[in-house]
């Protein structure tokens, strides 16, 4: 991969648009990687969550987008337990997400929701992924 | 018949666990010419000390042993309770029993251990026998310093001279003190202005009055030794009189031709007869000889027309003068590498692309620019600027192997004056490793970052080339593992620090040592780091490899302090073990001279009554001699010993094994 | 007169989780305190807000913190989850006027954050206390090695939470200890079940719950103990997987701490619901001699 990298690109307008949904600075980010080690669902992620960061930090926005962190992410906050910037990636994710959710289109149509699942599964699983992956 | 006493230390366990000291002791009692022998538990407490001073006057000795530990833990112990008994200190000797026997066998049956403490117990004795009384030398001390290179570290030693009451030269190559200091706008971690912090300095070297300014000077030669050097300093011509001048500046006004200004690293130009910048200390012009048409073809002489005082002297040559000194600091800091060197980037090619320094100067107030932030090639501020590190560092193969240390940190500085002067900029710094360690260093970097929107990139460039009077920059980022293309308008090099040109041919001048890349070295780099091999010879500063204003400085007043703790006192001893010309023996075939390290021997011409020359002698400077005795092994004609280890005493101890 | 604590237990407890809801209730009354549930409650949201740009969120929580208020000044709640959503919201309007504002104007409520929200765990640990309730212990859970998993929502964020330690939370452990088993530790019990995600990504919450359970396993446990009903679903749900692909692995029971409170505390074993678990725990009871019978 190949980019070309400019002020514009660093400041655009889809970057201050998720610094300011998830409150998180991508520049307090300085790639140390304990995120990534901790998160439990990094092995499954298409970006793990330093490199999320990183990419962001770059303005590659639509990448970001492409890849299936934000979907993947259980919100168990590893990673701003850990992270010694204070850094909430989780809520970054969860920015991301909510940018997605909040035009309307959603990740998960209810009527794809296994049956068994809907019937045996604790509410709060229901509720909470309806939360995440519905808009 | 000699009477020596031995003493045989058990150490605790420490020797006596591997080691019989008793039979030790018994063995020795059977030599001829020991008359008293025994073994204590440990020899160094006050106990064992003071039953040692008894031994000496109960029993006559005139010689002792100890064979104990290392003769580098209690020689000095044991000789100064020998002495307090009314012994030479040099007729006691250590046997090492500990770190050459019990340590290292381990045989649980004590037979080897006690078989080698006896054997070199015994050799120890023979060489005693033949040990002749010695006194310490005592040398006197010369009260004055020499600090070579008036940058801020030498400044700082000078100042520091001065206040502890004693007098200071301070010789300076360049017609102004300050050095590189001088050039930058304002300084890391705190963002102080550098020449307000600086010129105070500046001026106080030049109105104290127990220091002496040598500028546009430079060292031409170094005789003598600790507490007694004495240096010819060359006053390089200035083709101005400096007790005249009153620094006017009516010639500099005048001047009409103009050459290349190093001062400000080639941004721009400067008048023949100039000051290096406007608060030079001191405020004297000096004439840059070969670009001066008068001086080459007597053509012109503006300057004296103008100048009041009539201070301007064509004809003025170079002058040696003398001085005797007792220490000399050797601070002559560093300079930049040539940025030339690296192709890739494009310096010397592309207008736009300088160096870390040439920054310091557009950010500077008192810069070519007025402190704005303007590109080279047409003037214009640049809205993107890319900030390339580890230029020629950590590069073994096209650079140097060592980290420049200080660059990471003015790097960011960098980006931080940068925002501030251009607001709606955008900077980029390419980095291999942040090095920020220092008392808030780190988080001058991090503010760099988020406060004022430093991009880093963590890799390398790989080319920068011109396109559209924009500078393209090619470089990586492998945090994301990308290739990223920057179009700047400006890229500035962060150039590996290295040490001056002449740095070596200083260093043999004055018999220091220095490492592959001629920065100084350092006596010990831990235990003695402002101290060279040679006595009285002290480091500050960037000479000694790449180091930051707060550090050079500590360095200054470390230096100093050793300057002034050796102007303690009007005479200094020194241990007497030093190499002795059997002056009837010696043939003057110089091998010694070659072969000391030191330069402690000296040719001496022996003469008849009409004073005519009739042999030449090799003779050993006490001073400087450090009884290393390379000499003695160099010598052909066997003509030189050493104190203390004559060759009739070593052989004595081998044949007694 | 027996010490009245007023308790919101939340839509899953109220559902399929009711066992947890039962069990702790009845422990309550022979420890000697009452469960008093809420006479007004709501859904809790089962999520907390990752970003703080979704107030709307958390106006379905700050009701019920808003509701419980009005009937005296602390809450306490046994499911992780809705512990982490009601005290967080509760910090939240507490500690930021301008968003309590808002969030009051929501649900036309002026609540203040003046709520103290508390976990059934600490109720035992800073109410009654850890040396009373090995006092009511009659049926010791002697032998039996359980691993405490607390999962992510009882513990973190640390500052908003602030139950225990982050990485080293003891709590649950103790409580075991005073109940008479010997708690296990291992390295994945602050780690993800895999939550939600049991809704859209199986194989990932299998992964995580059947790292959860091997970790456990490896480390000697005979029993999983949890506080929260995704939590439990997702580790029994996950054992299937390890049933085929670990031979020898038979599955572990993972039970609510209260039916192993109650169990401790002498309630009757039929109203514990271990019949819900799909992987009993009757077994283990009688091969330690806890409860009679065969295996
Ligand atoms: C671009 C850049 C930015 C920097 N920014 C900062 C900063 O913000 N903060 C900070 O702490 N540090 C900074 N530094 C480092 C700082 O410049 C040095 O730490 C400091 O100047 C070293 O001082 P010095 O006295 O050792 O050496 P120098 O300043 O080099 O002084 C040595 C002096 O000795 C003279 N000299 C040399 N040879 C001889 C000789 N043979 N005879 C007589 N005189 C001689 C020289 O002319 C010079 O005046 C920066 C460095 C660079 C390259
Ligand atoms: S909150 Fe999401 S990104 Fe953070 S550690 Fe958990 S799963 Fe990974
Ligand atoms: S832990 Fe924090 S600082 Fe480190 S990479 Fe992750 S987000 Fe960045
Ligand atoms: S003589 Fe030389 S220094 Fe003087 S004015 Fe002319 S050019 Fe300048
Ligand atoms: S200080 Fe930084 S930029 Fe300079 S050489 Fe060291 S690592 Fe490279």
């Amino acid at each position: 991969m190949k980019i070309k990298l400019a002020k514009e690109d660093i400041e655009s307008s889809k970057i201050q648009l998720i610094e300011r949904v998830s409150g998180e600075e991508m520049r307090r980010c300085y790639q140390c990687g304990k995120c990534s080690a901790g998160c439990p669902v990094s092995f499954a992620m298409e970006l793990p969550p330093s490199q999320v960061m990183r990419f962001l930090q770059l303005g590659r926005v639509d990448e970001v987008m492409k890849a299936n962190s934000m979907w993947t992410c259980v919100g168990c906050l590893q990673c701003y337990a850990r992270c010694p910037q204070g850094v909430s990636v989780a809520a970054v994710l969860e920015a991301l997400r909510q940018i997605v959710l909040r035009k309307g289109t959603d990740h998960e149509r209810i009527k794809d929701v296994p049956f068994p699942f809907m019937k045996s599964a604790p509410q709060q699983a229901i509720v909470c992924g309806f939360r995440k992956f519905v808009s | 018949m000699p009477r020596i006493g031995v003493f045989v230390c058990q150490c605790g366990n420490n020797i006596a666990a591997t080691v019989d000291t008793k039979k030790v002791a018994e063995e020795m009692a059977k030599l001829p010419g020991v008359v008293y022998t025994t073994d204590y538990k440990f020899m160094c407490s006050s106990p064992g000390q003071e039953m040692l001073k008894k031994a000496i006057i109960d029993n006559k000795l005139d010689g002792v042993i100890v064979s104990a530990c290392s003769p580098h833990m209690h020689e000095k112990t044991f000789r100064k309770a020998s002495e307090a008994a009314g012994l030479n200190p040099y007729r006691c000797e250590i046997t090492n029993i500990r770190e050459q026997c019990s340590w290292v066998h381990h045989d649980k049956t004590k037979k080897t251990g006690t078989i080698k403490s006896t054997d070199l117990t015994r050799m120890v004795i023979e060489r005693l026998k033949r040990n002749r009384p010695l006194t310490k030398i005592k040398i006197p001390v010369r009260k004055k310093a020499l600090v070579i290179g008036g940058g801020i570290a030498g400044i700082q030693a000078a100042l520091d001279i001065a206040e502890g009451g004693r007098e200071v030269i301070l010789v300076e190559k360049e017609p102004s003190i300050g050095g590189n200091m001088a050039r930058l706008s304002e300084t890391f971690p705190t963002m102080d202005c550098s020449q307000c912090i600086l010129t105070p300095k500046m001026v106080e070297a030049e109105l104290n009055e127990r220091i002496t300014l040598y500028t546009y000077s430079e060292v031409e030669k170094v005789d003598g030794y600790i507490g007694n050097f004495t240096v010819q300093i060359r006053k390089k011509a200035r083709y101005v009189d400096e007790a005249l001048c009153t620094g006017c500046g009516e010639c500099i006004e005048k001047c009409p031709f103009k050459a290349e200004s190093q001062f400000e690293v080639g941004l721009t130009k400067r008048k023949i007869i100039y000051t290096p910048f406007p608060q030079s200390v001191p405020n004297v012009p000096v004439i840059d000889a070969p670009n001066c048409p008068k001086i080459q073809k007597d053509k012109c002489g503006a300057c004296a027309i103008v100048c009041g005082p009539k201070c301007i002297d064509f004809k003025q040559q170079d002058r040696i003068e003398t001085v005797d000194v007792g220490a000399i600091i050797v601070a002559t800091g560093y300079q930049n590498m040539a940025n030339e060197r690296f192709g890739e980037y494009g310096y010397g090619r592309i207008k736009d692309v300088i160096s870390g320094m040439q920054f310091e100067r557009l950010a500077s107030s008192s810069g070519p620019t007025g402190g704005e932030i303007r590109r080279p090639s047409d003037g214009k501020i640049p809205k993107s600027v890319v900030f390339i590190q580890c230029v020629g560092s950590r590069d073994e193969k096209k650079g140097v192997s060592y980290c420049s240390k200080v660059c990471c940190m003015y790097t960011a500085k960098h980006t931080m004056l940068y925002s501030h002067k251009v607001h709606d900029g955008q900077s980029y710094v390419f980095y291999m490793d942040i090095r920020s360690g220092g008392k808030r260093y780190e988080e001058f970097v991090r503010k760099a970052i988020e406060h004022d929107h430093a991009m880093y990139l963590r890799g390398r460039v790989s080319r920068v080339y011109e396109k559209d009077g924009k500078v393209i920059v090619q470089g990586a980022d492998t945090l994301s593992g990308s290739q990223v293309e920057i179009e700047a308008d400006m890229v500035v090099l962060a150039t590996a620090i290295v040490s001056r040109d002449g740095a070596d041919t200083l260093a043999q001048k004055l018999g220091i040592g220095y490492d592959k890349y001629r920065f100084y070295n350092e006596y010990h780099p831990k235990l003695k780091p402002v101290e060279t091999v040679t006595a009285g010879i002290f480091l500050a500063g960037t000479c000694m490899g790449p180091m930051d204003i707060p550090e050079s400085v500590a360095q200054g007043s470390a230096a100093a302090s050793k300057a002034l703790a050796l102007f303690s006192a009007d005479e200094m001893t020194r241990k007497p073990v030093t190499a002795l010309v059997n002056r009837a023996t010696c043939n003057a075939c110089w091998d010694c001279l070659t072969a000391c390290p030191y330069t402690a021997i000296e040719r001496e011409d022996v003469r008849n009554r009409q004073g005519e020359t009739i042999r030449w002698l090799a003779r050993v400077n006490e001073g400087v001699c450090q009884g290393c005795g390379v000499c003695v092994a160099a010598c052909r004609s066997k003509s030189i010993d050493l104190r203390g280890y004559t060759d009739e005493q070593v052989f004595a101890a081998i044949n007694a094994f | 007169m027996t010490m009245k604590i007023p308790y919101y237990p939340g839509c899953t407890l109220n559902t399929v989780a009711k066992g947890f809801d039962a069990t702790a209730r009845e422990a309550a009354l022979k420890i000697g305190f009452e469960m008093e549930e809420l006479k007004l409650w709501n859904c809790c949201g089962a999520t907390f807000p990752l970003t703080p740009d979704n107030l709307i969120a958390l106006s379905a929580p700050a009701k019920v913190l808003s509701n419980a208020r009005k009937e005296g000044d602390t809450v306490t709640t046994l499911c992780s989850v809705c512990y982490n959503v009601l005290k967080r919201t509760n910090k939240v309007i507490k500690d930021d006027k301008e968003k309590r504002g808002v969030i009051n104007g929501f649900i036309d409520s002026e609540y203040d954050g003046s709520l103290s929200v508390l976990h059934y765990l600490e109720v035992l640990r800073d109410k009654i206390g850890f040396a009373r309730l090995k006092e009511a212990v009659k049926r010791p859970l002697k032998g039996i090695k359980a691993a405490t998993y607390y999962g992510c929502m009882l513990l973190r964020p640390f500052e908003d939470i602030g139950i225990d330690d982050a990485e080293k939370p003891t709590i649950f452990e103790n409580m075991l200890s005073a109940l008479g088993a010997t708690p296990v530790d291992f390295p994945n019990k602050i780690e993800c079940c895999g939550a939600h995600l049991a809704m859209n990504n199986t194989d990932v919450v299998e992964k995580l719950s059947g790292n959860v359970m091997t970790s456990a396993v490896d480390n000697g446990a005979e029993l999983i103990v949890t506080s929260c009903p995704l939590c439990q679903y997702n580790l029994e749900k996950s054992q299937k997987r390890l049933i085929e692909e670990r031979p020898g692995y038979t599955g572990v029971p993972v039970v609510y701490f209260t039916q192993v409170l109650g169990l401790a505390i002498g309630a009757d074993i039929n109203t514990l619901g271990f019949e819900k678990n799909e992987y009993s725990i009757m077994p283990l009871l009688h091969r330690k001699g806890i409860v009679a019978g065969e295996d």
